[in-house]
Protein backbone atom coordinates (compact mmCIF):
# COMPACT_ATOMS: atom_id res chain seq x y z
CA UNK A 1 0.00 0.00 0.00
CA UNK A 2 1.08 3.47 -0.66
CA UNK A 3 1.00 6.40 1.01
CA UNK A 4 -0.67 9.45 -0.86
CA UNK A 5 0.71 12.53 0.39
CA UNK A 6 -2.00 15.52 0.15
CA UNK A 7 0.14 18.66 -1.83
CA UNK A 8 -0.25 22.03 -1.56
CA UNK A 9 -2.39 22.21 -4.87
CA UNK A 10 -4.40 19.22 -3.13
CA UNK A 11 -5.82 21.74 -1.01
CA UNK A 12 -6.92 24.24 -3.23
CA UNK A 13 -8.66 21.58 -4.73
CA UNK A 14 -10.19 20.94 -1.33
CA UNK A 15 -11.96 24.18 -1.07
CA UNK A 16 -14.52 22.61 -3.63
CA UNK A 17 -16.10 21.60 -0.35
CA UNK A 18 -16.03 24.55 1.41
CA UNK A 19 -17.94 25.37 -2.05
CA UNK A 20 -20.24 22.92 -0.78
CA UNK A 21 -21.01 24.33 2.91
CA UNK A 22 -21.38 28.10 1.06
CA UNK A 23 -23.93 27.26 -1.09
CA UNK A 24 -25.56 25.15 1.78
CA UNK A 25 -25.50 28.37 3.71
CA UNK A 26 -26.39 30.85 1.14
CA UNK A 27 -29.37 28.77 -0.24
CA UNK A 28 -30.97 28.53 2.98
CA UNK A 29 -29.81 31.99 4.02
CA UNK A 30 -28.27 31.11 7.19
CA UNK A 31 -26.34 33.55 7.22
CA UNK A 32 -23.16 31.77 8.08
CA UNK A 33 -21.27 32.94 4.98
CA UNK A 34 -19.01 35.42 7.20
CA UNK A 35 -18.25 33.02 10.17
CA UNK A 36 -17.26 30.27 7.39
CA UNK A 37 -15.18 32.73 5.97
CA UNK A 38 -13.22 32.68 8.94
CA UNK A 39 -13.54 29.48 9.99
CA UNK A 40 -11.96 28.17 6.83
CA UNK A 41 -9.05 30.66 7.21
CA UNK A 42 -8.47 29.75 10.94
CA UNK A 43 -8.98 26.07 10.23
CA UNK A 44 -5.74 26.29 7.78
CA UNK A 45 -3.71 28.96 9.39
CA UNK A 46 -4.11 27.49 13.21
CA UNK A 47 -3.32 23.96 11.63
CA UNK A 48 -0.56 24.83 9.73
CA UNK A 49 1.47 27.15 12.61
CA UNK A 50 0.72 23.68 14.67
CA UNK A 51 2.01 21.98 12.02
CA UNK A 52 5.27 24.07 11.99
CA UNK A 53 5.60 24.03 15.48
CA UNK A 54 5.21 20.52 15.63
CA UNK A 55 7.97 19.84 12.83
CA UNK A 56 10.39 22.40 14.73
CA UNK A 57 9.63 20.01 17.99
CA UNK A 58 10.60 16.23 16.21
CA UNK A 59 13.25 17.81 14.17
CA UNK A 60 15.46 19.19 17.39
CA UNK A 61 14.10 16.15 19.59
CA UNK A 62 14.53 17.50 22.60
CA UNK A 63 13.13 16.53 25.87
CA UNK A 64 13.05 20.41 27.14
CA UNK A 65 10.88 21.30 24.14
CA UNK A 66 8.51 18.51 24.85
CA UNK A 67 8.39 19.70 27.95
CA UNK A 68 7.11 23.36 27.33
CA UNK A 69 4.95 21.75 24.34
CA UNK A 70 3.56 19.66 26.88
CA UNK A 71 3.34 22.84 29.26
CA UNK A 72 1.50 24.80 26.75
CA UNK A 73 -0.87 22.30 25.97
CA UNK A 74 -1.80 21.91 29.81
CA UNK A 75 -2.10 25.54 30.16
CA UNK A 76 -4.21 26.17 27.35
CA UNK A 77 -6.46 22.90 28.38
CA UNK A 78 -6.98 24.19 31.91
CA UNK A 79 -7.86 27.87 30.37
CA UNK A 80 -10.49 26.42 27.85
CA UNK A 81 -11.88 24.02 30.80
CA UNK A 82 -12.09 27.17 32.99
CA UNK A 83 -13.78 29.38 30.43
CA UNK A 84 -16.52 27.10 30.01
CA UNK A 85 -17.56 27.58 33.36
CA UNK A 86 -21.18 29.53 33.97
CA UNK A 87 -19.65 30.65 37.68
CA UNK A 88 -16.23 31.10 38.01
CA UNK A 89 -14.03 32.64 40.88
CA UNK A 90 -10.52 32.84 41.66
CA UNK A 91 -8.54 29.94 42.28
CA UNK A 92 -10.64 27.82 40.19
CA UNK A 93 -8.65 28.10 37.21
CA UNK A 94 -5.40 26.57 39.08
CA UNK A 95 -7.61 24.22 40.32
CA UNK A 96 -8.48 23.26 37.06
CA UNK A 97 -5.04 22.98 36.14
CA UNK A 98 -4.01 21.10 38.94
CA UNK A 99 -6.93 18.48 38.05
CA UNK A 100 -5.49 18.52 33.92
CA UNK A 101 -2.00 18.00 35.05
CA UNK A 102 -2.74 15.46 38.22
CA UNK A 103 -5.12 13.34 35.65
CA UNK A 104 -2.94 13.58 32.53
CA UNK A 105 0.50 13.08 34.08
CA UNK A 106 -0.38 9.80 35.50
CA UNK A 107 -2.03 8.57 32.48
CA UNK A 108 0.43 9.81 30.15
CA UNK A 109 3.06 8.06 32.47
CA UNK A 110 1.34 4.84 32.49
CA UNK A 111 0.83 4.46 28.76
CA UNK A 112 4.23 5.86 27.85
CA UNK A 113 6.49 4.61 30.28
CA UNK A 114 4.23 1.00 30.56
CA UNK A 115 2.34 0.18 27.82
CA UNK A 116 3.79 1.49 24.69
CA UNK A 117 7.56 1.36 26.70
CA UNK A 118 8.89 4.44 23.96
CA UNK A 119 12.51 5.19 24.63
CA UNK A 120 13.57 7.69 25.22
CA UNK A 121 10.15 8.73 26.44
CA UNK A 122 10.22 11.86 25.35
CA UNK A 123 9.74 10.93 21.66
CA UNK A 124 7.52 13.49 19.93
CA UNK A 125 6.03 11.19 17.94
CA UNK A 126 4.37 9.69 20.67
CA UNK A 127 4.19 11.84 23.79
CA UNK A 128 2.51 14.67 21.56
CA UNK A 129 -0.30 13.45 19.76
CA UNK A 130 -1.36 10.75 23.13
CA UNK A 131 -0.71 13.99 25.37
CA UNK A 132 -3.18 16.04 23.26
CA UNK A 133 -6.32 13.81 23.33
CA UNK A 134 -5.40 12.62 27.21
CA UNK A 135 -5.48 16.96 27.79
CA UNK A 136 -8.52 17.67 25.29
CA UNK A 137 -10.49 14.94 27.24
CA UNK A 138 -9.72 16.02 30.59
CA UNK A 139 -10.09 19.07 29.97
CA UNK A 140 -13.76 18.12 28.59
CA UNK A 141 -14.58 16.42 31.67
CA UNK A 142 -13.28 18.53 34.48
CA UNK A 143 -15.76 21.47 32.42
CA UNK A 144 -18.64 19.52 32.80
CA UNK A 145 -18.27 17.58 36.06
CA UNK A 146 -17.42 21.18 37.58
CA UNK A 147 -19.97 22.89 35.85
CA UNK A 148 -22.31 20.11 36.98
CA UNK A 149 -21.06 20.64 40.60
CA UNK A 150 -21.84 24.15 40.41
CA UNK A 151 -25.75 23.44 39.05
CA UNK A 152 -26.19 21.23 41.51
CA UNK A 153 -25.23 22.84 44.87
CA UNK A 154 -27.22 25.91 43.52
CA UNK A 155 -30.18 23.72 42.88
CA UNK A 156 -30.26 22.14 46.30
CA UNK A 157 -29.22 23.96 48.72
CA UNK A 158 -32.21 23.33 50.79
CA UNK A 159 -31.07 19.49 50.81
CA UNK A 160 -27.60 20.64 51.31
CA UNK A 161 -28.32 23.01 54.31
CA UNK A 162 -30.73 20.48 55.77
CA UNK A 163 -28.05 17.75 56.03
CA UNK A 164 -25.73 20.17 57.48
CA UNK A 165 -27.93 21.35 60.11
CA UNK A 166 -28.73 17.30 60.89
CA UNK A 167 -24.64 17.51 61.66
CA UNK A 168 -23.44 16.25 58.26
CA UNK A 169 -19.72 17.77 57.28
CA UNK A 170 -19.97 19.85 53.98
CA UNK A 171 -18.51 16.64 52.00
CA UNK A 172 -21.76 14.34 53.24
CA UNK A 173 -23.69 17.18 52.71
CA UNK A 174 -22.27 17.38 48.76
CA UNK A 175 -21.54 13.99 48.46
CA UNK A 176 -25.04 12.83 46.44
CA UNK A 177 -23.88 16.30 44.35
CA UNK A 178 -20.41 15.10 43.57
CA UNK A 179 -21.39 11.37 42.53
CA UNK A 180 -23.83 13.14 40.08
CA UNK A 181 -21.14 15.75 38.48
CA UNK A 182 -18.63 12.87 38.40
CA UNK A 183 -20.85 10.34 36.08
CA UNK A 184 -22.36 13.09 34.41
CA UNK A 185 -18.67 13.77 33.10
CA UNK A 186 -17.94 9.79 32.91
CA UNK A 187 -20.83 9.02 31.00
CA UNK A 188 -20.27 10.43 27.50
CA UNK A 189 -16.66 8.86 27.98
CA UNK A 190 -18.29 5.03 29.09
CA UNK A 191 -21.06 5.60 26.47
CA UNK A 192 -18.47 5.67 23.76
CA UNK A 193 -16.52 2.87 24.55
CA UNK A 194 -19.54 1.60 24.24
CA UNK A 195 -20.19 1.74 20.73
CA UNK A 196 -16.89 2.75 19.52
CA UNK A 197 -15.92 1.61 16.18
CA UNK A 198 -19.40 0.44 15.78
CA UNK A 199 -20.69 3.76 14.14
CA UNK A 200 -17.89 5.34 12.97
CA UNK A 201 -14.05 4.89 13.34
CA UNK A 202 -12.05 6.68 16.24
CA UNK A 203 -10.01 9.47 14.26
CA UNK A 204 -6.84 8.34 15.47
CA UNK A 205 -7.36 4.64 14.36
CA UNK A 206 -8.43 5.80 10.73
CA UNK A 207 -5.63 7.94 10.20
CA UNK A 208 -3.12 5.39 11.50
CA UNK A 209 -4.73 3.23 8.80
CA UNK A 210 -4.81 5.45 6.00
CA UNK A 211 -0.56 6.23 6.95
CA UNK A 212 -0.61 2.53 6.32
CA UNK A 213 -0.71 0.76 9.59
CA UNK A 214 -2.35 -2.07 9.21
CA UNK A 215 -6.12 -2.38 10.91
CA UNK A 216 -5.23 -4.82 13.78
CA UNK A 217 -2.29 -2.75 14.63
CA UNK A 218 -4.46 0.52 14.42
CA UNK A 219 -7.08 -1.24 16.46
CA UNK A 220 -4.45 -2.10 19.65
CA UNK A 221 -3.62 1.63 19.51
CA UNK A 222 -7.42 2.86 19.91
CA UNK A 223 -8.14 -0.03 22.41
CA UNK A 224 -5.05 1.56 24.31
CA UNK A 225 -6.44 5.08 23.64
CA UNK A 226 -9.64 4.08 24.96
CA UNK A 227 -8.98 3.26 28.15
CA UNK A 228 -6.11 5.91 28.66
CA UNK A 229 -9.26 8.71 27.86
CA UNK A 230 -11.34 6.82 30.20
CA UNK A 231 -8.57 6.84 32.99
CA UNK A 232 -7.32 10.40 32.37
CA UNK A 233 -11.35 11.72 32.41
CA UNK A 234 -11.76 9.34 35.92
CA UNK A 235 -8.57 11.13 37.61
CA UNK A 236 -9.43 14.58 36.38
CA UNK A 237 -13.01 14.99 37.12
CA UNK A 238 -12.76 13.67 41.10
CA UNK A 239 -9.73 15.87 41.57
CA UNK A 240 -11.50 19.02 40.06
CA UNK A 241 -15.01 18.35 41.73
CA UNK A 242 -13.07 17.25 45.05
CA UNK A 243 -11.29 20.75 44.83
CA UNK A 244 -13.63 22.87 43.73
CA UNK A 245 -16.75 21.97 46.13
CA UNK A 246 -15.12 23.48 48.89
CA UNK A 247 -15.06 26.92 48.05
CA UNK A 248 -19.14 27.07 48.57
CA UNK A 249 -18.30 26.31 52.06
CA UNK A 250 -16.95 28.15 55.16
CA UNK A 251 -14.64 26.16 57.31
CA UNK A 252 -17.24 25.98 59.46
CA UNK A 253 -19.10 23.72 57.07
CA UNK A 254 -21.25 26.22 56.28
CA UNK A 255 -22.79 26.88 52.29
CA UNK A 256 -22.13 30.26 51.71
CA UNK A 257 -24.81 32.65 50.67
CA UNK A 258 -24.77 33.07 46.50
CA UNK A 259 -24.61 35.97 45.70
CA UNK A 260 -21.38 36.07 47.26
CA UNK A 261 -20.27 33.64 44.55
CA UNK A 262 -22.00 35.06 41.52
CA UNK A 263 -20.20 36.70 39.14
CA UNK A 264 -22.39 36.19 36.03
CA UNK A 265 -23.16 39.92 35.62
CA UNK A 266 -19.16 41.00 35.68
CA UNK A 267 -18.13 38.20 33.67
CA UNK A 268 -19.34 39.08 30.22
CA UNK A 269 -17.10 41.95 29.93
CA UNK A 270 -13.97 41.01 31.16
CA UNK A 271 -13.07 37.14 31.56
CA UNK A 272 -11.00 37.02 35.04
CA UNK A 273 -8.33 34.76 33.87
CA UNK A 274 -4.79 35.25 34.87
CA UNK A 275 -3.07 37.42 32.53
CA UNK A 276 -0.58 35.47 30.48
CA UNK A 277 -3.22 32.55 30.04
CA UNK A 278 -6.14 35.30 28.79
CA UNK A 279 -3.51 36.23 25.94
CA UNK A 280 -2.86 32.67 24.75
CA UNK A 281 -6.15 32.01 24.77
CA UNK A 282 -7.32 35.28 22.90
CA UNK A 283 -4.75 34.43 20.45
CA UNK A 284 -6.67 31.23 19.63
CA UNK A 285 -4.10 28.56 19.96
CA UNK A 286 -6.99 26.26 20.62
CA UNK A 287 -10.09 28.89 19.72
CA UNK A 288 -11.81 28.04 22.29
CA UNK A 289 -13.18 31.57 23.38
CA UNK A 290 -16.71 31.00 22.59
CA UNK A 291 -17.73 28.87 25.51
CA UNK A 292 -16.78 32.39 27.67
CA UNK A 293 -21.21 33.01 27.48
CA UNK A 294 -22.22 28.87 26.85
CA UNK A 295 -24.24 28.02 29.73
CA UNK A 296 -23.31 23.86 29.27
CA UNK A 297 -20.62 22.11 28.05
CA UNK A 298 -22.07 20.42 25.18
CA UNK A 299 -21.49 16.61 25.32
CA UNK A 300 -21.96 15.67 22.32
CA UNK A 301 -18.35 17.82 21.69
CA UNK A 302 -16.77 14.35 23.38
CA UNK A 303 -14.74 12.26 20.80
CA UNK A 304 -11.71 10.46 21.01
CA UNK A 305 -9.44 11.86 18.64
CA UNK B 1 -38.22 34.68 84.62
CA UNK B 2 -36.43 31.33 83.72
CA UNK B 3 -32.88 30.18 82.84
CA UNK B 4 -31.78 31.19 79.42
CA UNK B 5 -30.65 28.65 76.77
CA UNK B 6 -29.72 31.02 74.51
CA UNK B 7 -28.71 34.09 74.43
CA UNK B 8 -28.06 36.65 71.80
CA UNK B 9 -25.81 40.24 72.56
CA UNK B 10 -25.55 42.64 70.23
CA UNK B 11 -25.55 40.49 66.98
CA UNK B 12 -25.97 41.56 63.41
CA UNK B 13 -25.89 39.57 60.52
CA UNK B 14 -24.98 41.03 56.95
CA UNK B 15 -25.47 39.56 53.63
CA UNK B 16 -23.87 40.06 50.56
CA UNK B 17 -26.06 41.29 47.69
CA UNK B 18 -26.19 43.02 44.45
CA UNK B 19 -28.11 46.12 43.61
CA UNK B 20 -30.39 46.74 40.46
CA UNK B 21 -26.75 48.11 38.76
CA UNK B 22 -24.66 44.81 39.60
CA UNK B 23 -22.56 46.28 42.03
CA UNK B 24 -21.60 44.25 45.22
CA UNK B 25 -23.71 45.62 48.59
CA UNK B 26 -23.93 44.71 51.91
CA UNK B 27 -27.65 44.07 53.39
CA UNK B 28 -27.97 44.52 57.32
CA UNK B 29 -30.36 41.36 57.35
CA UNK B 30 -30.00 41.65 61.53
CA UNK B 31 -29.47 44.81 63.21
CA UNK B 32 -27.95 44.45 66.98
CA UNK B 33 -30.05 41.83 68.37
CA UNK B 34 -29.99 41.30 72.18
CA UNK B 35 -32.56 39.21 73.74
CA UNK B 36 -32.48 35.44 75.27
CA UNK B 37 -34.83 32.33 74.71
CA UNK B 38 -36.09 30.68 77.86
CA UNK B 39 -34.63 27.03 78.88
CA UNK B 40 -37.32 24.50 78.67
CA UNK B 41 -40.57 27.16 77.40
CA UNK B 42 -41.41 28.24 73.54
CA UNK B 43 -40.91 31.27 72.34
CA UNK B 44 -43.01 32.28 69.21
CA UNK B 45 -41.23 34.52 66.94
CA UNK B 46 -43.39 36.85 65.49
CA UNK B 47 -43.44 39.67 62.48
CA UNK B 48 -43.59 40.76 58.71
CA UNK B 49 -42.56 38.49 55.96
CA UNK B 50 -39.11 39.49 55.48
CA UNK B 51 -38.55 40.53 58.77
CA UNK B 52 -35.18 38.30 60.09
CA UNK B 53 -37.25 35.42 61.39
CA UNK B 54 -35.89 32.62 59.30
CA UNK B 55 -32.70 34.72 59.37
CA UNK B 56 -32.33 34.37 63.19
CA UNK B 57 -32.87 31.04 63.68
CA UNK B 58 -30.02 29.69 61.20
CA UNK B 59 -27.88 32.13 63.50
CA UNK B 60 -28.43 29.51 66.20
CA UNK B 61 -27.22 26.31 65.10
CA UNK B 62 -24.98 28.27 63.00
CA UNK B 63 -26.10 27.77 59.31
CA UNK B 64 -24.73 31.42 59.45
CA UNK B 65 -22.47 33.48 61.52
CA UNK B 66 -23.17 36.77 62.27
CA UNK B 67 -20.57 39.46 61.23
CA UNK B 68 -20.62 41.17 65.05
CA UNK B 69 -21.82 39.92 68.58
CA UNK B 70 -22.23 37.50 70.49
CA UNK B 71 -23.98 34.16 71.21
CA UNK B 72 -23.75 31.59 73.59
CA UNK B 73 -25.62 28.17 74.32
CA UNK B 74 -25.87 27.30 78.07
CA UNK B 75 -23.60 30.08 78.65
CA UNK B 76 -20.58 28.89 76.43
CA UNK B 77 -20.05 31.06 72.94
CA UNK B 78 -21.68 28.91 69.83
CA UNK B 79 -18.66 29.57 68.17
CA UNK B 80 -16.23 26.93 70.78
CA UNK B 81 -18.62 24.15 70.15
CA UNK B 82 -18.01 21.08 68.07
CA UNK B 83 -20.24 22.62 64.90
CA UNK B 84 -21.81 18.63 64.65
CA UNK B 85 -22.54 18.42 68.18
CA UNK B 86 -23.88 21.66 68.06
CA UNK B 87 -25.96 21.30 64.91
CA UNK B 88 -26.91 17.73 66.82
CA UNK B 89 -28.55 19.57 69.81
CA UNK B 90 -30.23 22.44 68.09
CA UNK B 91 -32.49 21.08 65.84
CA UNK B 92 -34.07 22.80 63.16
CA UNK B 93 -37.29 22.21 60.95
CA UNK B 94 -37.44 24.04 57.91
CA UNK B 95 -40.25 26.79 56.20
CA UNK B 96 -40.01 24.50 53.05
CA UNK B 97 -39.73 20.63 53.63
CA UNK B 98 -36.11 19.71 52.27
CA UNK B 99 -36.37 15.78 52.59
CA UNK B 100 -33.03 14.03 50.89
CA UNK B 101 -34.25 11.25 48.15
CA UNK B 102 -35.02 8.07 49.22
CA UNK B 103 -37.41 6.21 51.56
CA UNK B 104 -38.88 7.91 54.88
CA UNK B 105 -36.91 5.52 56.51
CA UNK B 106 -34.06 6.77 55.26
CA UNK B 107 -34.39 10.32 55.75
CA UNK B 108 -35.43 9.65 59.69
CA UNK B 109 -32.63 7.67 60.33
CA UNK B 110 -29.66 10.48 58.43
CA UNK B 111 -29.00 12.23 61.67
CA UNK B 112 -27.72 9.37 63.58
CA UNK B 113 -26.63 7.41 60.66
CA UNK B 114 -23.99 10.06 60.48
CA UNK B 115 -23.07 9.52 64.10
CA UNK B 116 -23.23 5.61 63.18
CA UNK B 117 -25.51 4.71 65.10
CA UNK B 118 -28.65 2.68 62.90
CA UNK B 119 -32.15 3.60 64.05
CA UNK B 120 -34.27 0.39 65.01
CA UNK B 121 -37.44 0.26 63.24
CA UNK B 122 -39.06 0.48 66.50
CA UNK B 123 -37.68 4.04 67.21
CA UNK B 124 -38.64 4.63 63.67
CA UNK B 125 -41.77 3.80 64.10
CA UNK B 126 -42.31 5.62 67.17
CA UNK B 127 -41.29 9.15 65.80
CA UNK B 128 -43.11 8.80 62.63
CA UNK B 129 -46.39 8.26 64.82
CA UNK B 130 -45.53 11.29 66.95
CA UNK B 131 -45.43 13.82 64.12
CA UNK B 132 -49.19 12.13 63.18
CA UNK B 133 -48.55 9.85 60.67
CA UNK B 134 -48.61 5.88 59.62
CA UNK B 135 -45.67 3.91 60.15
CA UNK B 136 -46.99 2.30 56.43
CA UNK B 137 -45.14 5.56 55.28
CA UNK B 138 -41.42 4.50 56.27
CA UNK B 139 -40.92 2.63 53.48
CA UNK B 140 -42.50 4.63 50.82
CA UNK B 141 -40.26 7.13 48.48
CA UNK B 142 -40.04 10.58 50.61
CA UNK B 143 -40.91 12.40 46.93
CA UNK B 144 -44.01 10.31 46.69
CA UNK B 145 -45.19 12.33 50.04
CA UNK B 146 -47.99 15.43 49.85
CA UNK B 147 -45.99 18.52 50.94
CA UNK B 148 -47.91 18.34 54.38
CA UNK B 149 -46.81 14.83 55.04
CA UNK B 150 -43.08 15.79 53.91
CA UNK B 151 -42.88 18.66 56.82
CA UNK B 152 -44.01 16.23 59.30
CA UNK B 153 -41.60 13.13 57.92
CA UNK B 154 -39.14 16.02 58.05
CA UNK B 155 -39.65 17.27 61.69
CA UNK B 156 -39.16 13.40 62.81
CA UNK B 157 -36.28 13.43 60.85
CA UNK B 158 -34.62 16.34 63.21
CA UNK B 159 -36.36 14.49 66.38
CA UNK B 160 -34.51 11.83 65.19
CA UNK B 161 -31.23 13.54 66.44
CA UNK B 162 -33.08 14.12 70.24
CA UNK B 163 -32.15 17.83 70.13
CA UNK B 164 -32.75 20.01 72.96
CA UNK B 165 -33.32 22.55 71.50
CA UNK B 166 -36.08 22.61 68.25
CA UNK B 167 -36.42 25.35 65.74
CA UNK B 168 -39.46 25.41 63.50
CA UNK B 169 -39.85 27.66 60.84
CA UNK B 170 -43.58 27.59 60.06
CA UNK B 171 -43.62 23.82 60.67
CA UNK B 172 -47.57 23.95 59.96
CA UNK B 173 -47.64 26.06 56.88
CA UNK B 174 -48.91 23.60 54.55
CA UNK B 175 -50.80 21.45 57.29
CA UNK B 176 -54.38 21.42 57.20
CA UNK B 177 -56.12 21.89 60.74
CA UNK B 178 -55.91 18.79 62.45
CA UNK B 179 -52.45 18.30 61.10
CA UNK B 180 -51.54 21.43 62.42
CA UNK B 181 -53.25 21.58 65.58
CA UNK B 182 -51.57 17.87 66.45
CA UNK B 183 -48.12 19.35 65.59
CA UNK B 184 -48.99 22.25 67.58
CA UNK B 185 -49.86 19.53 70.82
CA UNK B 186 -46.45 17.64 69.80
CA UNK B 187 -44.64 21.01 70.94
CA UNK B 188 -46.58 21.02 74.02
CA UNK B 189 -45.87 17.63 74.82
CA UNK B 190 -42.06 18.02 73.48
CA UNK B 191 -42.00 20.70 75.97
CA UNK B 192 -43.36 19.03 79.20
CA UNK B 193 -42.52 15.74 79.01
CA UNK B 194 -38.84 16.05 77.47
CA UNK B 195 -38.21 20.28 78.49
CA UNK B 196 -36.99 20.83 74.98
CA UNK B 197 -36.60 24.34 74.34
CA UNK B 198 -38.72 25.48 71.31
CA UNK B 199 -38.14 28.61 69.06
CA UNK B 200 -41.15 28.56 66.74
CA UNK B 201 -41.71 31.09 63.94
CA UNK B 202 -45.66 31.48 62.53
CA UNK B 203 -47.63 34.13 60.71
CA UNK B 204 -50.47 32.85 62.82
CA UNK B 205 -50.95 34.98 65.55
CA UNK B 206 -53.58 32.08 66.94
CA UNK B 207 -51.04 29.53 67.06
CA UNK B 208 -48.65 31.86 69.24
CA UNK B 209 -51.37 31.95 71.37
CA UNK B 210 -52.23 28.57 71.97
CA UNK B 211 -48.89 27.46 72.58
CA UNK B 212 -46.48 30.57 73.50
CA UNK B 213 -44.95 30.84 76.54
CA UNK B 214 -42.79 33.90 75.61
CA UNK B 215 -42.97 36.28 72.23
CA UNK B 216 -40.74 37.98 70.42
CA UNK B 217 -41.73 40.67 67.96
CA UNK B 218 -39.80 41.56 64.55
CA UNK B 219 -39.52 44.62 62.17
CA UNK B 220 -36.99 45.39 59.66
CA UNK B 221 -34.07 42.94 61.04
CA UNK B 222 -35.20 44.45 65.08
CA UNK B 223 -36.63 43.01 68.49
CA UNK B 224 -39.42 45.27 68.42
CA UNK B 225 -40.98 43.78 71.54
CA UNK B 226 -39.99 40.64 73.61
CA UNK B 227 -42.79 39.42 76.33
CA UNK B 228 -44.11 36.61 78.28
CA UNK B 229 -47.14 35.50 75.70
CA UNK B 230 -49.72 36.70 77.79
CA UNK B 231 -48.85 40.08 78.23
CA UNK B 232 -48.23 40.40 74.73
CA UNK B 233 -50.72 39.42 73.79
CA UNK B 234 -53.02 41.66 76.11
CA UNK B 235 -51.37 44.66 76.61
CA UNK B 236 -48.40 45.21 73.61
CA UNK B 237 -46.02 48.16 74.69
CA UNK B 238 -44.69 48.71 71.36
CA UNK B 239 -47.19 50.96 68.68
CA UNK B 240 -45.96 48.68 65.65
CA UNK B 241 -46.71 45.50 67.90
CA UNK B 242 -50.36 47.13 68.06
CA UNK B 243 -50.67 47.32 64.24
CA UNK B 244 -49.59 44.09 64.17
CA UNK B 245 -51.77 42.21 66.31
CA UNK B 246 -54.94 44.60 64.55
CA UNK B 247 -52.80 43.36 61.01
CA UNK B 248 -52.26 46.81 59.82
CA UNK B 249 -48.55 46.44 59.62
CA UNK B 250 -47.01 46.24 56.84
CA UNK B 251 -43.49 44.19 55.99
N1 LIG C 1 -29.84 34.61 50.72
C1 LIG C 1 -30.16 35.88 50.98
N2 LIG C 1 -29.36 36.87 50.56
C2 LIG C 1 -29.65 38.17 50.81
N3 LIG C 1 -30.73 38.54 51.48
C3 LIG C 1 -31.57 37.61 51.93
C4 LIG C 1 -31.34 36.23 51.70
N4 LIG C 1 -32.35 35.52 52.26
C5 LIG C 1 -33.17 36.43 52.81
N5 LIG C 1 -32.73 37.67 52.62
C6 LIG C 1 -33.33 38.93 53.09
O1 LIG C 1 -33.23 38.94 54.49
C7 LIG C 1 -34.36 39.51 55.07
C8 LIG C 1 -34.91 38.58 56.11
O2 LIG C 1 -35.31 37.38 55.50
P1 LIG C 1 -35.93 36.18 56.32
O3 LIG C 1 -36.07 35.03 55.40
O4 LIG C 1 -35.15 35.99 57.56
O5 LIG C 1 -37.35 36.78 56.67
P2 LIG C 1 -38.60 36.08 57.38
O6 LIG C 1 -38.97 36.94 58.50
O7 LIG C 1 -38.29 34.66 57.68
O8 LIG C 1 -39.70 36.18 56.25
P3 LIG C 1 -40.89 35.13 55.89
O9 LIG C 1 -41.97 35.33 56.91
O10 LIG C 1 -41.34 35.60 54.53
O11 LIG C 1 -40.32 33.77 55.88
C9 LIG C 1 -35.33 39.77 53.93
O12 LIG C 1 -35.27 41.16 53.66
C10 LIG C 1 -34.80 38.99 52.78
O13 LIG C 1 -35.04 39.66 51.58
MG1 LIG D 1 -38.93 32.86 56.90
Amino acid sequence: MQYINIGHGDLVLALVLVGITLAVSLWQRLDLHGDLFIGTLRTFIQLTAVGYLLQVIFNLNRWYLVILALGIMLLVAAANAYRRQQERWPGLFFIMLLAIALGGIITLAIVIGIVLKVKPWYQPQYIIPIAGMILGNAMIGAALAVNRLTGEIKAHRGEIEAALSLGATAYLAVLPYLRSALRAAMLPTISTMMTVGIVQLPGMMSGQIIAGASPAAAVRYQVVVTYMVAAATALTTITATLLAYRYYFTPSHQLKPPEQNNKTKKQKGKPDLPRGVRGLLRRGIKGGGDAAGAKTVDSKSVKFN
Amino acid sequence: MGEAKFELDEVTLKRPGRNAAGDVTTTIILNRITTSFLKGKITAVLGPSGSGKSSLLRLLNRLEDPASGRITLDGQDLKSLNIFILRRRVGMVWQLPTLFPGTVLENISYGPRLRGISLSRARSQELILMVGLGPELLDRRADSLSIGQQQRVSMARTLANEPEVLLLDEPTSALDPTAAANILHLMVDLKIRLGLTIIFVTHLLDQARQVADEVIFMHHGEIVESAPARQFFTAPQDPRSRLFLSGQLEG
